[in-house]
């Protein structure tokens, strides 16, 4: 029995559909992220789960209870709120400690399990702080501690480290994945950032409009994503219109207007004459001299028009004959070594057979 | 540097000066009076050959009925604090949780009284507690019911305290709604979250937080009324006499001028020592909140 689910969930807002037919399922120990990009349902669904707003249709059960009728203050869950909502009157460990005292913990016990906890989130020297003293990385730390002080069933967070700058979202974004192998809590987290999502889940459900769009593993997510919409919103990706001409083995012969025929791989069903999205990641893009890449199957020549350096990397859009615009991720492996191209050079782009994947939908 | 040593003076110079003549002066010339004897008709005796004297305080101390007269008149401030909060509380709680344009007007409301003249409102007082008039003899009906004797509402205790209640009211809701609409609703979801039930989220989570609030508004009501004088003069009756009037009394009735001195030192001593407690309660939640 999973220990979260939700069966055909919806919540409206007089005509606005929020949330509209959603089931999900979430296992014990499982870190589920509910990915979609502002307005798509998930802090909708993460406040129903919680008891703060309650499905107009459907059920959502913990343990195959549903939970209809228990206010939030009654559910084994907590949530880690965006804001953190530390009370300012009260210091770091009395914080800690506000759960417990509802769930009325004997005194030592309570002292016990504050320590253990501050221990856990490092934080055992700022626990007489006011949490107006801490710094934002620490106030979400004291908010996650809080909300995990008394080992709930499941931990609800509603993007907690939008507020922090880069460098300490991955700090944290480590943390909060160490935490969770740890202390084998469930996790739902809710984000609009998909590298967060990709680094941190489980599993992810991608909304959009109040359905899910695609349940996956991060991996299968960013490399075969189910349509235009995830493939567009997960990472950086190229999609070029096109029509499916025929399936030869297990490869696909596509038609891309101005472009003409390439190879791809047959993920699909999708039978000839169906339109649909060739897609494929920059990094999946190889970019060289006019000359290069013979060898591969899908070459194509065309011009540098911007290139966008990274340090780490550089993205090149391409302006290939049919004045489609096409984007190439280089490595800067060897600095020195490898080529670099300015804005205005001849290129060619080139891809293998079993790269990128045709979306009918 | 030199220039802005300059507006720096230029701008608080004013308020100072203002202060210090309409204020630190005459506070100095009621010590100075205090010591002295009072005129034959009103005034001050003159100084030579009457010089010092320290008759006044002996005469305070030598009467119980004037510690009783301050003491009374704490109870009186504290009581009517205490009721302002209670009334205070529930409706700038109210305003918050009504949408914004709606708490605009209700804050209007609150203070629209103050639009019409103060003694007015307190004669409006006397009518409506007026013996003969429907509150009185609702009251009184009532009272009937459970076979008490009529009792007479003008011209008492309760009449005082309803006064000062109702003229200070606005003086406690302003600083609690200020207070309270700074709440973030997010600490209400996040105490709700973690197990604590209505009551719970109210004393452990709203209250402490409009502490503030409180100590501000307590402070603007408990020292106006504890020298109020005018509405223990019209809604009081002749036994109901508070620190007010009897300085009052002394200043304008029986013309003793240094005792009458004496009398508002005390108070302002009281005074100070009010706001001083408020400002550390007020300060020590600062620091948390």
């Amino acid at each position: 029995m999973p220990l979260l689910e939700l069966r055909n969930v919806s919540r409206h807002y007089g005509r606005l559909s929020a949330v509209d037919n959603v089931s999900l399922s979430i296992e014990a120990g499982e870190f589920f992220t509910l990915l979609g990009p502002s307005g798509c349902g998930k802090t909708t669904i993460l406040r129903m789960i919680a008891g703060f707003d309650a499905p107009d249709t459907g059920q959502i059960l913990l343990d195959g209870q549903d939970l209809a009728d228990t206010p939030p203050e009654r559910r084994p869950l907590h949530t880690v709120f965006q804001s953190y909502a530390l009370f300012p009157h009260l210091s770091v460990a009395e914080n800690i400690e506000f759960p417990l005292k509802m769930a009325q913990v004997a005194a030592s016990e309570r002292a016990r399990r504050v320590r253990e906890t501050l221990e856990a989130v490092s934080l055992s020297d700022k626990a007489d702080a006011m949490p107006q003293q801490l710094s934002g990385g620490q106030q979400q730390r004291v908010a996650l501690a809080r909300a995990l002080v008394n080992q709930p069933r499941l931990l609800l967070l509603d993007e907690p480290l939008a507020a922090l700058d880069h460098k300490l979202r991955e700090q944290m974004q480590m943390e909060l994945i160490g935490l969770q192998r740890d202390l084998g809590i469930t996790f739902v987290f809710v984000t609009h950032h998909q590298p967060e999502a990709l680094a941190l889940s489980h599993r992810i459900a991608v909304m959009n409009q109040g359905h899910v769009e695609q349940l996956d593993e991060p991996s299968k997510i960013y490399a075969a994503p189910r349509n235009r919409f995830v493939a567009h919103f997960i990472g950086d990706i190229n999609l070029l219109d096109c029509t499916l001409l025929a399936r030869e083995n297990d490869q696909l012969r596509l038609a891309i207007p101005g472009l003409g025929e390439i190879l791809a791989p047959a993920h699909t069903t999708a039978q000839p004459g169906q339109t649909g999205a060739f897609a494929i990641r920059p990094e999946q893009m190889l970019i060289g001299d006019p000359a290069q890449h013979r060898d591969l199957p899908n070459r194509r020549d065309g011009v540098v028009r911007e290139l966008l350096y990274s340090g780490d990397v550089t993205t090149y859009k391409v302006e290939l004959a049919n004045g489609l615009h096409i984007q190439a991720l280089l490595a800067n492996v060897k600095p020195g070594l490898v080529q670099f191209f300015e804005v205005g050079d001849a290129v060619s782009v080139a891809w293998p057979a079993d790269a990128g994947l045709f979306l009918d939908a | 540097m030199r220039s802005e040593r300059l507006t720096r003076w230029l701008v608080t110079a004013p308020p100072l000066i203002f202060m210090l003549v309409f204020f630190v002066l005459p506070t100095l010339i009621v010590v100075a009076a205090s010591f002295r004897y009072p005129g034959e008709y009103g005034g001050l005796a003159p100084l030579v050959p009457e010089g010092y004297t320290l008759e006044t305080y002996r005469f305070f101390f030598s009467d119980v009925i004037y510690i009783e007269i301050f003491l009374k008149s704490l109870w009186v401030a504290a009581l009517s604090t205490g009721l302002c909060i209670l009334l205070a509380y529930p409706l700038a709680l109210l305003i918050t949780r009504l949408p914004k344009r709606w708490r605009d007007l209700m804050i209007l409301l609150v203070v629209l009284p103050f639009a019409s003249n103060f003694l007015i409102r307190i004669y409006a007082w006397m009518i409506i507690l007026g013996p003969q008039n429907g509150f009185s003899l609702a009251v009184n009906t009532l009272l009937g019911f459970f076979g008490i004797e009529p009792v007479r509402l003008l011209f008492s205790p309760f009449a005082v305290i309803v006064g000062m209640v109702y003229v200070h009211l606005p003086f406690m809701v302003l600083p609690l709604y200020t207070n309270l609409e700074r709440h973030d609703p997010a600490w209400l979801d996040a105490a709700q979250d973690l197990g604590a039930n209505a009551w719970q989220r109210f004393w452990k989570v709203t209250w402490p937080l409009s502490l503030p609030g409180i100590y501000a508004g307590s402070a603007l009501v408990f020292i106006p009324v504890l020298g109020m004088f005018a509405i223990p003069d019209i809604l009081g009756g002749t036994g109901d006499i508070l620190v007010g009037n009897l300085i009052k009394e002394q200043f304008l009735g029986t013309r003793d001028w240094p005792f009458g001195a004496t009398l508002s030192l005390f108070l302002t001593l009281i005074v100070l020592a009010v706001a001083a407690l408020a400002m550390r309660f007020s300060r020590k939640r600062l620091r948390h909140a």
